[in-house]
């Protein structure tokens, strides 16, 4: 039996024309060919044709086929022309024009019989009703706070809530809600929609009032990426997807079996599905561990045209939006691929003028051939630099976030795979040639990076090796680097300091720079967080007059427990929470400024997960924002102002409430104190019942007439004099 | 304010009262043994041995003339306080969980506890004092009233003000008022979580209303009369235990980490303080720390001059409040006093 019209559609169409993505489909087909009942999901009608006269038909047959292999197989016997009195060929139908005048089009036998039918579309045209235009809310309502106050989504039990922060007052409450979500939240890139995350698939919401934005029926989603500009958002579920023929949801025949969905949130409507390439290499090797899903499965490029996903070992498939087609319908094969990453913004090299996205790869050394890092510019696909490397143990790759360096983190075992030591090699993407600057100086392996954003500037953990059997941790170090001051591009980088003896685990840059904290993340006996200050205003070490930097350690505070911390998108709070998913004690969030001041502790039962909303760019030119800078004493004047009102307006508002309050307890008390003589008078007992001399088991001698006396000393001071006597 | 540390049990503490004059405290633990206390220097006046299993409950006539005691051998027992000697021994059907005499001190109730097919039950007992020359009369075999709850059973009971009625809370959250004549409900109010127990109530001086501490890691104060709602005194840990200090208006509540969890989660989550809030304003104002295990019952002196508290550790902790819990006072109040 021929492949249904279904299973012909985009998959086939894309696996024929690009051979890419060696999928055994043969289970999927058997599913279908079983299903198939009605037996005339197999033909197709043609409409749009010219009317030739019979003898020129065989003519049109044969075109016909040609355009029909094209997309799957089919026969000339299988080609029935219907002819009509005078011999001629009625005109049917196809895709694409034939010439000026004819444009064919196709449909299925079956949808023929399921529209065609009389009764089944009603004869009379009715216009459709168009809903009234219903202003829907501003999504970005919260960025026009007066106070330019930062938003962040709480979890916690089976509620989440968004609040304002408020520094070290109580957060106020926007929207709280219980079962909002069933796994987790998310924030878009531009903090416009909140993602929840449900069995039925993801819903975003947005707007001041949180209302329902859109929404993504991937049954059992798990995973949720949106891509950088918010267009786009992609889906992964372990099941594949079940679609029952004729349901009404959004989802196609197209998507079913597949476990990834790239949905363009503009639509609400997937724009291509795709089965995970773990899956069905997980299947293939037996026996082997199965191996953890690659999140994110599609890796976007800066300015979204592009999307890519790798097929670990074998090639990198490029996509181009907002088709979702392959890039030149091929995939780019690379020879052991472990990873790859794009540059996380649209980069000028020197020299080059065309448009271009840069992407960072790397391979193993396989056989004899060394292990590569590459840099490749799409969508030329071409490979603009490559670097060899032997020894090698495990690269990761991290991108500066305005693209301008590329740090290369080369884990290297020595000749006899004993020690481990770790190079990074940082290639200058601007500069002409891409320059490539090896620091080796690290004795011992490195286990966080993490560039300065929108800097040059970046730190390092290193640990030593773990002694055999050991239960604590080796001690940690945590290294700072910086170029070196000279003219207008920066220096050669430099280490500006080692802190020895830690146990950190985790960098967290400030979002805007300069500050960034250091500090010992899910662990079970160490908590510290460091504040540290890479432009400190003070006296700077003579050893590091000629580097961009002065570092200083501002505060270190400790949060038992400590499992995420989180700058807020401002740079100006930083969140330090411990969270539930990760162990049940001493759940809650820390709110500290950026200086490691601790604002508020929120100790919070089952706590799961804070966010900050993000922000979007700002829209201030570079000017203006230098205008802002330059007159930041007078605004903060204004702010300082403000603040010193809102605490005097709050502790006047605390006073009162306490004045009220104490009224009305001491009114309910002397009401009650009424209330208690009324009942005791109509009970007919005397005031002092309660008295233990009238209770029951009171002795005789006192009940005996009443005469006892009863002596109560009753000291007091009055007054107390200190004199010294000579 | 330093503690005195009483060191008389070998079991955790299940209840500890003051008597009316506050001179002396009594202790009941799992170890089956009463103990008897000089409040003020923490002196062991004497024990009431007798019972067969862990002693859940105790009180303390008005006068100190009799002591009751309710425990996991299903008895009520009644002691002479001065010779501790037991004057009588009542059998319930389960373990008795709470016994409490009525501010006259004619009448005791008992909470028994709900199991082996039988209900949970409020029994009321007269109670006969004889002469006051420690010669009892015999007690009445039978209750004088006996309260069944059927929807959720009652953890602890108390006596609303002229012994007028019977306040219980129950396992489901809930607080109910009975008529202690009739033993009718008139009220019953979900005052805490659902399904999460009330551990502890305790009244003001004049019964007016009562504090309620829950598993819920809530303590609420309560009106006797209608069981409206008054004050909320959030917390991190469930509560065992509740008090009303007289003189200040303070409460002090007591709690931690259950005892079955604590071996599970670290020493410095056990949370084991007692938590001092103010009455009306419900803040936190401090916190006393000392007990290695959770605080299963807190009492304050009657004259509101010391408190003590008994932890799951087996000690008893008496402390002297000192002046600057006396001198303590939020601006507003000070303000109202000197008008």
């Amino acid at each position: 039996m021929a492949p249904s019209f279904d299973t012909l559609s985009e998959q086939d169409l894309h696996e024929e024309e690009e051979e890419e993505e060696e999928i055994d489909f043969s289970d999927l087909k058997a599913q279908y060919e079983v299903q198939v009942d009605e037996g005339l999901d197999t033909f197709i009608v043609i409409d749009g044709l010219p009317v030739v006269p019979a003898d020129s038909r065989q003519k049109l047959v044969k075109f016909l086929l040609r355009k029909l292999n094209s997309v799957g197989h089919t026969s000339e016997d299988a080609v029935f022309m219907p002819l009509s009195d005078k011999n001629m060929t009625e005109g049917y139908l196809h895709g694409v024009p034939l010439d000026k005048k004819h444009t064919l089009m196709v449909n299925k036998l079956m949808d023929i019989e399921r529209y065609g039918r009389e009764g089944r579309v009603e004869e009379e045209y009715k216009a459709p009703t168009v809903e009234a235009f219903k202003e829907k809310e501003h999504l970005r309502s919260w960025m026009g706070d007066v106070h330019a106050r930062d938003q962040f989504a709480l979890y916690r039990g089976d509620k989440v809530g968004v609040f304002w922060n408020n520094k070290s007052n109580p957060p106020e409450n926007v929207v709280d809600r219980a079962h909002w979500t069933q796994l987790f939240v998310q924030w878009s890139p531009k903090g416009t929609f909140l993602a929840s995350v449900h069995p039925q698939g993801v819903q975003l919401w947005g707007g001041a009032s949180f209302s329902k934005q859109r929404q993504f029926p991937h049954p059992f989603v798990q995973l949720v990426e949106f891509s950088p500009q918010e267009n786009y958002v992609t889906t992964w579920s372990a099941r594949p997807i079940q679609v029952e023929e004729g349901s009404q949801s959004t989802l196609s025949y197209e998507e079913d079996g597949k476990n990834i969905i790239v949905w363009d949130i503009t639509t609400g409507k997937p724009l291509r599905s795709f089965v995970s390439h773990d899956l069905t290499a997980g299947a293939s090797a037996e026996g082997e561990p199965k191996k953890k899903v690659q999140w994110p499965a599609f890796k976007w490029s800066a300015d979204e045209k592009y999307v890519a996903r790798m097929l670990q070992g074998q090639s990198i498939s490029i996509y181009e939006l907002p088709r979702m087609n392959l890039l030149d319908k091929t995939s780019v094969k690379i020879d052991g691929v472990m990873d790859f990453e794009w540059s996380p913004a649209t980069v000028t090299r020197e020299g080059v003028k065309q448009y271009e996205q840069l992407l960072c790869f790397w391979t193993p050394e396989i056989g004899s051939s060394p292990a590569r890092v590459g840099l490749m510019s799409v969508p030329t696909k071409e490979i603009v630099r490559t670097r060899n490397l032997f020894n090698v143990s495990d690269v990761k790759l991290h991108w500066q976030s305005q693209g301008t360096y590329v740090c290369v983190k080369v884990d290297r075992h020595s000749k006899s795979k004993k020690s481990m030591a770790t190079n990074l090699e940082i290639f200058r993407i601007k500069e002409k040639g891409v320059p490539v600057e090896v620091v080796d100086s690290l004795k011992d392996t490195v286990i966080n990076f993490s560039w300065e954003p929108n800097g040059g500037r970046f730190v390092v953990i290193t640990t030593g090796e773990a002694a055999q059997g050991a239960a604590v941790a080796p001690k940690t170090s945590v290294a700072f680097f910086a170029p070196e001051k000279k003219g207008p591009s920066a220096g050669n980088f430099k280490l500006v300091r080692v802190v020895d003896k830690k146990n950190s685990n985790a960098i967290y840059w400030s979002p805007k720079g300069r500050f960034v904290v250091v500090a010992t993340v899910h662990s079970q006996s160490s908590y510290d967080i460091d504040f540290w200050d890479m432009d400190f205003e003070g006296e700077k070490a003579e050893g590091e007059k000629d580097l961009a930097a002065n570092l200083q350690l501002m505060k270190t505070v400790e949060h038992y427990g400590v499992t995420d911390v989180d700058w807020d998108p401002t740079g100006r709070y930083v969140v330090t929470s411990a969270s539930s998913w990760t162990h049940s004690m001493e759940n809650g969030w820390t709110l500290h400024t950026f200086a490691g001041q601790t604002l508020s502790e929120n100790p919070t039962d089952k706590f799961k997960q804070f966010l900050w909303r993000p922000r979007p760019a700002t829209l201030l030119s570079k000017e203006e924002q230098k205008q802002v800078r330059k007159n930041l004493r007078e605004y903060s004047k204004e702010f300082d102002e403000e603040d010193r009102y809102a605490v005097d307006i709050a502790n006047t508002a605390v006073v009162e409430t306490r004045k009220r309050v104490l009224s009305e307890w001491t009114a309910w008390l002397r009401q009650q104190k009424e209330l208690l003589s009324e009942d005791k008078e109509v009970y007919g007992l005397p005031e002092d019942v309660d008295d233990p001399k009238l209770a029951k088991d009171a002795p005789p001698a006192t009940e005996d007439k009443g005469e006892a006396v009863v002596e109560e000393i009753v000291e007091e001071i009055v007054e107390e004099h200190e004199e010294i006597i000579n | 304010m330093r503690p005195i540390l009483l060191s008389g049990h070998e079991r955790s503490l299940n209840q500890i009262k003051f008597n009316r004059d506050g001179d002396l405290l009594f202790s009941v633990a799992k170890d089956k043994i009463v103990c008897a206390w000089w409040s003020a220097n923490g002196e062991r006046l004497g024990t009431y041995t007798g019972h067969q299993g862990a002693i859940w409950t105790v009180d303390v006539s008005p006068n100190t003339i009799l002591l009751a005691t309710g425990s996991a051998d299903n008895t009520v027992r009644l002691w002479n306080v001065k010779t501790g000697e037991c004057v009588k021994v009542w059998d319930f059907p389960t373990a008795v969980k709470r016994v409490e005499f009525s501010p006259d001190g004619t009448k005791l109730l008992a909470v028994t506890e709900k199991r082996m097919g039988f209900l949970g039950t409020i029994a009321v007992l007269d109670i006969n004092y004889g002469d006051g020359q420690g010669n009892f009369e015999p007690q009445a075999e039978e209750p004088s009233l006996r309260i069944t709850c059927n929807e959720s059973k009652a953890t602890v009971a108390g006596w609303g003000y002229m012994g007028k009625y019977i306040i219980a809370g129950h396992e489901d959250g809930s607080v109910s008022q009975y008529d202690a004549k009739t033993g009718d409900q008139l009220e019953n109010v979900q005052a805490h979580e659902f399904d999460l127990q009330i551990n502890d109530i305790q009244f003001s001086p004049d019964r007016t209303y009562f504090i309620t501490a829950s598993k819920d890691k809530t303590a609420k104060l309560l009106s006797t009369r209608n069981l409206a709602i008054l004050k909320t005194y959030p917390s991190d840990t469930p509560l065992n235990s509740a008090t009303i200090t007289p003189k200040k208006d303070y409460v002090i509540l007591g709690g931690g980490q259950a005892a079955m969890d604590v071996t599970t989660t670290s020493a410095r989550q056990g949370k084991f303080e007692a938590r001092f809030y103010h009455k009306v304003f419900e803040d936190e104002i401090g916190r006393v720390r000392g007990h290695f295990g959770p605080l299963n019952t807190v009492a304050v002196h009657p004259a509101g001059t010391a408190y003590a508290s008994g932890g799951e550790d087996g000690y008893v902790r008496v402390h002297h409040f000192d002046k600057s819990y006396f001198d303590f006072m939020y601006e507003v109040e000070r303000e109202q006093m000197r008008r």
